[in-house]
C-alpha cells in the first residue's frame, strides 16, 4: 500500500486477550448483585388472561410492565416495542416477567412455577399471509423506467429469496444496571451506548444526564449489539429501580439465540429492461422484508436494502418499492450489511440469470454494464470519488482465472448424461458489489451530528474520547494510529478508554461501517489541531464535529440523491465442489478484491475480510434458522451450526489503493462490504455446478440433491 | 463434599457439590474468568481448559469427575514460554480479535502441540473445529498456529 500507516501492527488488546486477562461483563467480580430469569411467552400470538405465580422467596422479586416507571417501550424508530409484554403477547419469547434475585437456581425454581392462561389469537407467521402488516414501506424513482420498459426488447424476471441468520458473537448479551442516587449506571456489551441511554432515560422517565452508560469489552457483536442491548438494559435498569440492587442479566446462549435480533428474510423480485444488444436499460426490484413482531430497526434496513437496487451497473432508470412486513416471530434487526446482501442477492443472481439467457459469461456481461466515476447512483445521485469497480473486476479475474473456470468447470442446462456418477461437480460463481459507508443520506449530519474529543495532558499524553467501541474489528488500534501517525507519538502513548457516556461527546453509534472513516476523520482533524496547538502548555482538548461534505445532497422526502457519504466496493469469486451422492457443497477457494480506500491497518483489514467471507459463506449454506410455528427450530448452537476451522476455504484476498476524501487518510468503511457479495458468489457457483439457476439462501445439501433430481 | 484440585500447579481445596460444573467452580470459587462461558453446552470451546494432556469443555465436566487429575486454564499456561510464543504468532497473525474464544483456542492450541510439533494445516483444522470463533474466519489463527510451531522449536 502506498501509505505506510498501512503496514500492520500489532493490536493494542493482543495480550490482554490472549492471556485471559481482558474483563468482559460476566468476569468483573462483584458482591450483592441480583440476576435474574425471563418467563417467556411460548405462544406466538395470544391475549394474556391471567398470571399466577408460585410463592416467591422474600429474596426475589417478580417484574411486569407495571414496575416500568416511565414509558413501557424500547426507544427504536417506532414506539411498538415493549420493554415487558402487556396484554398481548406478539411473539414466541417475548418478556413478560423479570424474576430477580441472588441465587440462579432459585430463580430458576421461581419462574417455572409460573403459569399465564393466554388466549391464542391466529398468528402471521410468514410473509406470505396477506394478513401481513406494513411496519415500513418507501418507494422510488429514478430516470423513467415506465419508458425504458415500454421501449425494452427484452424483459426479464426473477424472484430471489433470502432467509435468516442469528449473529453467534462468542460473548452472550449481558447487561449490569446499578442504581445510583440520583440516577443509573449502565454497563454492558454493547455497540450503541448513547443508543442505550436515550433508551433507558425513557424507560425510567430519567433526564438523560441521569443515567450512565458504560461499553464493557464485547465479544463480538455484528450488529447485533445495535439493537437488542437497548432492550436488556431497559429491562435491568427497571428491575434496578425497583429493587434499589444492582441487577446482572446475561443471557445463557439458548435464550439469546430466541430472543434477539435475526437478519431479515426476504423475498425480492427483480425485472430488468434490456435493448437489442442486451444493455439493462432499466430495473425494477420489489424488497419484501420479514420485520418479525416489532420495527425496530426496520425502515432503516429496507432502505438500505432498496438503496443498492441496481447493483454497480450503469442502469440509467430504476424503480424500487419496498416494504417490511410484521410477523409474529422474534424481532429482525440490525446485522452487518444491513440489508445489503439481501438486495445484492437479488441483483447479483438476477444479472447471472441475465447473462444466461443472453449466452455470455456473467462476469464478462456485468464488465460490460459497470458503473464509473460521476455515474447516477440508484438514487439518483453521483458517484463523486474514483471508482474503481473495472479494476476491481479485471483483478477478480486475473486473480481467479474466472473465464477460463467458467468455460471447463459446471454443467450446462441439457448436457448428456455425466459418465462417472460419483464425481464432484465443480462451479465458479462471483459478485460485484457496493457498500455505502456511514448513515444514510444526511442522516450523519441531521440525526447522528458526531462530536469527538480529544485530551493532551501536559506530559503530552493523548486521550482518544469517542463513544464508538472496540468490539474485535481492531477500533482500539486504528483510532491509535491515527493520532499516532498526526502527533507522531507511539501507540502506548495514546489511551482510549471504553467509551462512559458521563465523559465521552456522542461520536455516534459502532455501525454502519462508519467508525474508521466517519469518526476517524474527526479524530484525525482533532489531532491536527492539537498539533497546530502543541506549544500550548497544560492540558488541551480538541474537539471537533461532523460537517457534511458540501457536493453531498440527500432528499428525504423522495429518497433521491446522494445514499451515502461514500462508498466501498468489492468482487468476490467462489469455487464449489458439491458431492452427487450428498448434495454436500465444499468451498475449494475463494478469492477477494476490495477498495476500502486506505487500509488503517492492513492485518485488521485482512481480518474484516477473512471473517466476513466466512460469515457471508455460514449464511449461504450452513446456518439454516426456520420457524416452526412461530418458534425457531433451531435454537441451540447444536442445530444451529456456524463454521468451523474446518469448514474455512483458502483465501486470495487484495487490496486496491484508492484513498477516499472523505476518510482519514483515505480510509473508509470496511467492515461490511467483505460480507455482502459472498453469499452472491457462492449461489452463483453453485448454480454453475449443478448447470441450474439458484434463488434462495440457505443451499442445503437436500436443496441440491432437488436441483440434481429434477436434472438427472 | 470436599475436593483437592491441583490447579495450575497448587493444590487448591473446594467444598461443593460433585455435580458442580467445573466452569462455574473455575470462574466462580477459583476466580478464573479467563475460562469463559459462550455456551454452556460444550459447542464452543471458549471454556476449554486442559484436563491433564486432554482438552476438554469445562462445562461438560463436574467436579467429581476431576480430582485426580491436573488442571490447567488459561491463568496457570499463560505464565509458560510456550504461552508466550503463541501469543505472539497470534498477535503476528492477526488472530485475535473479539478476544472472547481467544483462551479457549490457544488451550486448544497447545493441546494438539503437546501431541504433534509440527502439524500440518489439516491438523490444526482438525484439532481446532471443536473451537468456534466468529470473527477471524480462522485461517489467521491457522497461520500463528504454524508460526508458533516452526519459532517455538524445542519447546514442543
Amino acid at each position: 500500500m502506498a501509505n505506510s500507516i498501512s503496514q500492520a501492527v500489532e493490536r493494542v488488546d493482543n495480550r490482554a486477550k490472549a492471556s485471559g486477562q481482558t474483563r468482559y461483563l460476566a468476569d468483573i467480580p462483584r458482591e450483592g448483585v441480583l440476576h435474574g430469569r425471563f418467563f417467556r411467552s411460548d405462544r406466538a400470538r395470544a391475549r394474556i388472561l391471567d398470571i399466577s405465580l408460585p410463592p416467591v422467596p422474600a429474596d426475589c422479586r417478580v417484574l411486569s410492565c407495571g414496575d416500568v416507571p416511565g414509558l413501557n417501550v424500547v426507544s427504536f424508530l417506532v414506539d411498538d416495542w415493549p420493554v415487558f409484554a402487556g396484554k398481548m403477547v406478539e411473539h414466541v419469547g417475548e418478556p413478560i416477567l423479570l424474576v430477580v434475585g441472588p441465587d440462579v437456581e432459585v430463580l430458576a425454581d421461581v419462574v417455572a412455577g409460573i403459569t399465564v392462561a393466554y388466549e391464542d389469537l391466529p398468528p402471521v407467521l410468514t410473509i406470505d399471509d396477506s394478513r401481513c402488516t406494513p411496519q415500513a414501506g418507501f418507494d422510488f424513482t429514478t430516470g423513467d423506467p415506465k419508458a425504458a420498459f415500454a421501449a425494452a426488447d427484452r424483459i426479464i424476471s426473477g424472484e430471489y429469496k433470502t432467509g435468516s441468520q442469528e449473529h453467534v458473537y462468542l460473548e452472550p448479551q449481558g447487561m449490569l444496571a446499578i442504581p445510583r442516587q440520583d440516577g443509573i449506571t449502565l454497563q454492558g456489551s454493547m455497540q450503541c451506548p448513547f443508543f442505550v441511554r436515550r433508551a433507558v432515560h425513557r424507560v425510567l422517565g430519567l433526564p438523560l444526564e441521569k443515567v450512565q452508560v458504560v461499553q464493557t469489552p464485547t465479544g463480538g457483536a455484528f450488529g447485533g449489539k445495535e439493537d437488542y442491548p437497548s432492550v436488556l438494559a431497559c429491562q435491568a435498569a427497571v428491575a434496578a429501580t425497583v429493587t434499589g440492587s444492582p441487577v446482572l442479566l446475561v443471557l445463557e446462549r439458548d435464550e439469546d439465540i430466541q430472543v434477539t435480533c435475526k437478519r431479515h428474510p426476504s423475498r425480492i423480485l427483480v425485472r430488468t429492461a434490456h435493448d437489442s444488444a442486451g444493455r439493462p436499460t432499466a430495473m425494477d426490484v420489489d424488497i419484501t422484508l420479514d420485520g418479525g413482531a416489532y420495527t425496530g430497526l426496520s425502515p432503516v434496513v429496507l432502505q438500505r436494502a432498496m438503496f443498492v437496487a441496481g447493483g454497480v451497473y450503469n442502469i440509467e432508470n430504476i424503480r424500487c418499492r419496498g416494504r417490511v412486513l410484521a410477523t409474529n416471530t422474534v424481532v429482525a434487526g440490525a446485522f452487518r450489511g444491513f440489508g445489503g446482501p439481501q438486495g445484492i442477492f437479488a441483483v447479483e443472481m438476477h444479472m447471472d440469470q441475465v447473462a444466461r439467457e443472453l449466452g455470455i459469461s456473467p462476469l464478462e456481461y456485468k464488465r460490460t454494464h459497470l458503473v464509473r466515476t460521476g455515474d447516477q447512483t440508484a438514487t439518483g445521485g453521483r458517484y463523486h470519488s474514483r471508482v474503481v469497480i473495472d479494476q476491481i473486476a479485471d483483478r477478480l479475474e486475473k486473480l481467479s482465472g474466472f473465464e477460463e473456470k467458467f468455460k471447463t468447470l459446471g454443467r450446462r442446462p441439457g448436457e448428456p448424461g455425466v459418465t462417472d456418477q460419483e464425481a464432484p461437480l465443480r462451479g465458479i460463481g462471483q459478485a460485484l458489489v457496493l457498500h455505502g459507508a456511514g448513515f444514510t443520506g444526511s442522516a450523519e449530519r441531521d440525526v447522528i451530528r458526531s462530536t469527538v474529543k480529544l485530551e493532551r495532558d501536559d506530559a503530552g499524553r493523548v486521550t482518544i474520547l469517542v463513544s464508538n467501541v472496540e468490539m474485535g474489528q481492531g477500533l482500539q488500534t486504528t483510532m491509535r494510529k491515527i493520532v499516532a501517525r498526526v502527533l507522531d507519538l507511539t501507540l502506548d502513548e495514546i489511551d482510549f478508554p471504553d467509551p462512559d457516556t458521563d465523559r465521552v461527546p456522542d461520536s455516534g453509534p459502532t455501525v454502519a461501517s462508519r467508525s474508521i472513516m466517519i469518526v476517524g476523520k474527526l479524530v484525525e482533524r482533532a489531532a491536527e489541531d492539537l498539533k497546530r496547538r502543541r506549544d500550548e502548555p497544560g492540558t488541551i482538548s480538541a474537539v471537533q464535529h461532523y460537517r457534511q461534505p458540501s457536493h453531498i445532497q440527500w432528499d428525504n422526502e423522495t429518497l433521491t440523491g446522494d445514499a451515502y457519504p461514500d462508498y466501498s466496493w468489492g468482487g468476490v469469486a467462489v469455487q464449489v465442489a458439491i458431492d452427487p451422492l450428498t448434495g454436500v457443497v465444499t468451498t475449494e477457494k475463494v478469492w477477494a478484491v476490495h477498495d476500502v480506500g486506505t487500509p488503517i491497518d492492513e492485518m485488521i483489514v485482512q481480518g474484516q475480510v477473512e471473517g466476513g467471507i466466512l460469515q457471508g459463506l455460514g449464511w449461504a449454506s450452513l446456518e439454516v434458522l426456520e420457524f416452526e410455528e412461530g418458534r425457531l427450530r433451531q435454537g441451540t448452537l447444536t442445530d444451529y451450526t456456524i463454521p468451523t476451522a474446518f469448514d474455512a476455504p483458502p483465501i486470495v484476498s487484495e487490496l486496491m489503493d484508492n484513498p477516499s476524501a472523505v476518510g482519514p487518510f483515505g480510509a473508509k468503511g470496511a467492515g461490511e462490504v467483505t460480507f455482502v457479495g459472498v453469499p452472491a458468489a457462492f449461489a452463483s457457483a453453485v448454480g454453475h455446478a449443478l448447470g441450474v439457476p439458484v434463488t434462495e439462501l440457505p443451499i442445503r445439501p437436500e436443496h441440491v440433491l432437488d436441483l440434481l433430481e429434477g436434472l438427472l | 463434599m470436599k475436593f483437592t484440585l491441583m490447579l495450575n500447579g497448587e493444590q487448591r481445596d473446594f467444598d461443593c457439590e460433585p455435580t458442580r460444573r467445573l466452569l462455574d467452580l473455575l470462574r466462580g470459587d477459583a476466580g478464573l474468568t479467563g475460562v469463559k462461558e459462550g455456551c454452556g453446552q460444550g459447542e464452543c470451546g471458549a471454556c476449554s481448559i486442559l484436563l491433564g494432556d486432554r482438552l476438554v469443555n469445562s462445562c461438560m465436566v463436574a467436579v467429581g469427575q476431576v480430582a485426580d487429575r491436573p488442571i490447567t486454564t488459561i491463568e496457570g499456561y499463560s505464565r509458560t514460554t510456550r504461552f508466550a510464543v503463541l501469543r505472539d504468532a497470534f498477535g503476528k497473525a492477526g488472530a485475535v480479535q473479539c478476544g472472547f474464544c481467544t483462551p479457549g483456542m490457544i488451550m486448544a492450541c497447545e493441546a494438539l502441540l503437546r501431541q504433534n510439533n509440527r502439524p500440518r494445516a489439516p491438523e490444526i483444522r482438525l484439532a481446532l473445529a471443536g473451537n468456534l470463533c466468529r470473527c477471524t474466519g480462522y485461517n489467521m489463527i491457522v497461520d500463528a498456529v504454524e508460526t508458533a510451531a516452526r519459532e517455538g522449536k524445542g519447546l514442543w
